[in-house]
């Protein structure tokens, strides 16, 4: 299939369906580097992921029913930095405030490591004309509302995104 | 080719950033030349030499020179 304008700069089309803290970088990593090289994006917000959309990002992580999640120390030597600590189901679903540390951890991690935040990526997004999607039938059974949402953000449904995605060159669904 | 100097009007300093915050920060400080001048980038992350040549084939900024200097990557890039 042809793009219905050949001259049109390249175009990427995201699908970001899900909202924890690990899942929030993909989209925002692929969406902000094909805009620094000039392309077109849009991203399409749906369940779980139409919380990226939030003014305050709460997105966090938990290793719980995530196995190949590495477990990290984000200070200490070298060595002990390396060690993947193996977490008991017992202890990661029943020990309160567990979710919180792993959060901290690995925005810690990712902080030393040089990797930006979810909140500065998406930024970025924005600055660089990022079209993002809130889905509609989301916001009605989640039960969300237009303001609860960034200004930047556009509303929208399946034949919206759809569209959108039959020009672009690449299409994801994260 | 490597013993001919390249003056830049601009450097831009990416050490200890990982993937996309080169690319990202490129693309910004590029917005801030005119055609014909030239940026210095400086990274340290390891993507970086692959990343910054796609970059400059599909932004058509071409890529003069990438080198490693003092165990860090640097790149002068030619606004189209």
């Amino acid at each position: 299939m042809s793009k219905s304008d050949p001259t049109a700069p390249k175009r990427l089309a995201l699908i970001a369906s899900k909202g924890t803290l690990d899942w929030a970088y993909p989209p925002f990593i692929l969406a902000s580097a094909a805009g620094a090289m000039g392309w077109e994006v849009g991203v399409f917000f749906t369940f779980y992921g139409l919380t990226l959309l939030k003014p305050e990002l709460t997105a966090a992580v938990s290793p719980l029913g995530n196995p190949a999640m590495p477990m990290k120390m984000p200070f200490g030597p070298e060595g002990f930095q390396n060690i993947n600590w193996s977490m008991p189901n017992l202890l990661m679903a029943n020990v309160p405030g567990f979710e919180s540390v792993a959060t901290s951890l690995m925005k810690q991690t990712f902080k030393n490591k040089g990797v930006a935040s979810v909140e500065e990526l998406r930024q970025a997004c924005l600055d660089m004309d990022v079209r993002m999607i809130g889905c509609q039938m989301t916001m009605d059974v989640f039960g969300f509302k237009r303001e609860d949402f960034i200004n930047e953000c556009e509303i929208g449904g399946a034949a919206m995104f759809l569209e959108y995605a039959a020009d672009a060159d690449v299409q994801l669904f994260v | 080719m490597t013993d001919v100097i390249i003056k830049e009007d601009l450097v831009l300093d990416c050490s200890g950033m990982l993937c996309p915050m080169p690319v990202v920060k490129t693309s910004k400080a590029m917005k801030e030349l005119q055609s014909g001048q030239i940026l210095k980038m400086i990274a340290t992350d390891p993507g970086a030499p692959p990343d910054m040549e796609a970059w400059s084939r599909q932004t058509g900024n071409e890529l003069l020179r990438s080198m490693t200097e003092d165990s860090k990557f640097v790149f002068f890039l030619l606004k189209k």
